[in-house]
């Protein structure tokens, strides 16, 4: 167990000697949530339905605090996602699946593809990767090796070839073999750089050449422990490209992913997966309940 | 943002706009909504609380310019108090020792490898004989990143692929330096987390080994809340000598930079602003105060006042 302190345990210092839910409670509840990343916006919604409640209830006990901020937490993730998935299942109608994976420099792009194959081919798929980042110095040998641990195969042009042309020699790859998933890698990019943010349409009008519809998914990935900037990056990615699926990563770190409450509050697109460490093994699909609960588990 | 701070401070000095001092029920407000803003820019909570504390007390008493508006006067106390907090003069990397060590540390993705190619040219262009070393022995391609990057800067990189001992290959990599007149020798290391003991370790002992003169903690300026438990472990772990913030050509406010100066008191003393190898600046507090309040001109319109 590498985590530190939970949210549970921080609530339960915040309340000690206290009874009921008042101010001085709030104020701490405040701390907690901020300290966590939640950000500003999520945390004020969630003080002010607290702060709702206490006020219809007259008398909130502090035991019961703990329930409640389970209740809207929960809440607030199920406001804005879909169906958790159970496993790493595909939609049989797309074949292949072809996911292209975005987002700022070194957030974790490429392990979390690295990841993604291996579960992708513990669950019996055959898998594609694409070395379309093909500018961060050794990106492609990073992938290429990634490729070699979980044992797929990995298109690549090597350095400086166009991006758009190894994204469309990916999915020719993917459908000439019948794979069953193809997975592009990009460059990070800031979404700042108007540039490398039209870049990404080009990429993805390229596989469109070739399956319609393609790419099936368009995965953003998030630092885990990226403050007030992850929720703009969010919302500019979903400006410039169709995104509809997040991972966030590092949760191993010391930031207790609060930054998924927030995240799930602010935007429509499901949190579909969780990096926690840098072996292939490391990766999670998302799960409200667990994560909640994980939050506030009480620890031994 | 600012622009929006300054009016939210203007509103809650609605009723005394233009007249007498700062007091201490009208600073009240306003204090919050400094405060408010501080997080927003990702300057952890703790530490906004006691520099908005600062804030008002340096606010009491001050005259109200006719032709300020107290928002901005107290915009303008803000942003010097941010500068005053992040150190005023600008501190260089120490050279010492022969040959002369640089450790580079951090979390994961904050910057190292490209930031250690940075450094290099940036001795380079100096004139000075440098070495980048590759210990990094755990990510993919690592070593062929820093080689990547050795090639294009012209600099030589030292690299043992099978060694599994990052100690030993810098141990090496010293040697090596001293052999062939490399002054000196910048050591990338695996990115790590502060929780992760083994690896704390490893640097850790890195630092005790090699006596570095200069230890340095990249850090991503995007970084949240956390920064303040991160910095303070690495800290803790290696007592390191300065900090570089890394990916400022982008959006982020960087309040980080704050809270890392207030929990270990080290100076930042360079800033990365790209992925160009080029891309290293020096750090200015005052600039980064305006930035952290996302500020546009208020100040020098205060000063004009
Ligand atoms: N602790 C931890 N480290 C991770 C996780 N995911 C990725 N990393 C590490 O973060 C660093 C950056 O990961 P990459 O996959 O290279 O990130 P990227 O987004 O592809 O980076 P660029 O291509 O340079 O933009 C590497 O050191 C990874 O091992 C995670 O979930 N936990
Ligand atoms: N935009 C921008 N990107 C940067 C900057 N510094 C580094 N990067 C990018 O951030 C990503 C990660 O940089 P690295 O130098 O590989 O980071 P690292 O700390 O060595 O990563 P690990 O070794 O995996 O821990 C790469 O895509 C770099 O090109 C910067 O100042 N601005
Ligand atoms: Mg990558
Ligand atoms: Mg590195």
């Amino acid at each position: 167990e590498k985590t530190s302190e939970n949210l549970f345990s921080k609530l339960g210092k915040a309340v000690i000697g206290k009874s009921k839910v008042d101010d001085e409670v709030l104020d701490e509840l405040e701390e907690i949530l901020i300290t966590s990343d939640v950000g500003v916006d999520t945390t004020i919604k969630v003080i002010q339905r607290i702060e709702e409640r206490v006020a219809r209830d007259k008398y909130v006990n502090t035991a019961e605090l703990d329930k409640i901020l389970r209740q809207e937490i929960v809440g607030l993730l199920e406001e804005s996602n879909e169906e958790d998935l159970s496993n790493f299942e595909l939609p049989k109608d797309k074949k292949p699946y072809v996911i292209m994976v975005v987002g700022v420099n070194g957030v974790g792009k490429t392990t979390t593809i690295g990841k993604l194959a291996h579960q992708f081919k513990n669950a019996g798929k055959s898998v594609v990767l694409g070395a379309a980042d093909t500018f961060r110095a050794a990106a492609v040998d990073q992938l290429i090796l990634w490729g070699e641990r979980v044992d797929v195969p990995v298109v690549s042009h090597g350095m400086n070839a166009d991006p758009a042309s190894v994204a469309f020699d990916t999915v020719k790859k993917g459908v000439d073999m019948g794979a069953d998933v193809v997975i592009v890698d990009t460059a990070g990019r800031l979404h700042t750089k108007v540039n490398l943010m039209n870049e990404l349409s080009k990429i993805k009008r390229v596989m469109q050449k070739f399956i319609d519809d393609a790419p099936h998914e368009i995965l953003l990935v998030l630092d885990g422990s990226t403050g007030q900037n992850a929720f703009i990056q969010a919302k500019e990615f979903t400006k410039a490209t169709e995104i509809n699926a997040l991972a966030i990563t590092k949760l191993d770190g010391t930031a207790k992913g609060g930054v998924v409450i927030g995240i799930s509050d602010q935007f429509k697109i499901p949190v579909k997966y969780i990096g926690v460490g840098e072996k292939m093994t490391d990766l999670q699909i998302f799960n409200r309940t667990e994560f909640v609960d994980s939050l506030f588990k009480k620890k031994l | 943002m600012f622009d929006n701070l300054s009016y939210k401070l203007d509103r809650a000095f609605k009723t005394l706009k233009g007249t007498g001092k700062i007091t201490e029920i009208n600073v009240a407000t306003t204090v919050k909504e400094i405060r408010r803003a501080l997080i927003d820019a990702d300057v952890n909570y703790k530490v906004a609380k006691e520099v908005t504390d600062t804030i008002k007390s340096e606010a009491l008493g001050r005259d109200v310019l006719i032709s300020v508006s107290p928002g901005q006067l107290l915009v303008k106390i803000t942003q010097e108090e941010l500068t005053k907090l992040m150190g005023g003069t600008k501190e260089d990397i120490s050279l010492k020792g022969d040959p002369n060590v640089i450790l580079i540390s951090g979390l994961q993705g904050s910057g190292k490898t490209t930031f250690s190619g940075k450094l290099a040219t940036h001795l380079k262009k100096q004139g000075r004989q440098v070495l980048l070393v590759a210990c990094d022995i755990y990510r993919p391609a690592a070593i062929e990143q820093l080689k990547t990057l050795g090639e294009q800067i012209g600099v030589e990189v030292y690299a043992e692929p099978e060694n599994k001992n990052a100690l030993d290959i810098a141990n090496r990599a010293i040697e090596y330096a001293k052999k062939n007149g490399k002054k000196n020798v910048i050591v990338d290391t695996a990115g790590r987390l502060a929780v992760d003991e083994q690896m704390m370790n490893e640097i850790s002992d890195l630092k005790k080994h090699l006596d570095p003169a200069e230890t340095l903690f990249v850090v991503d300026s995007m970084t949240g809340q956390d920064a303040v438990n991160t910095a303070k472990t690495f800290d803790e772990r290696l007592d390191f000598d300065g900090v570089v913030l890394t990916k400022l050509d982008g959006d982020t406010r960087g309040g980080a930079a704050i809270s890392i100066r207030h929990v270990v008191d080290k100076p930042i003393k360079f800033i990365s602003t790209g992925e160009k190898m080029e891309n290293l600046d020096i750090f200015y507090p005052d600039r980064m105060a305006q930035r952290i309040l996302g500020m546009g001109d208020v100040v020098s319109l205060v000063e004009r006042a």
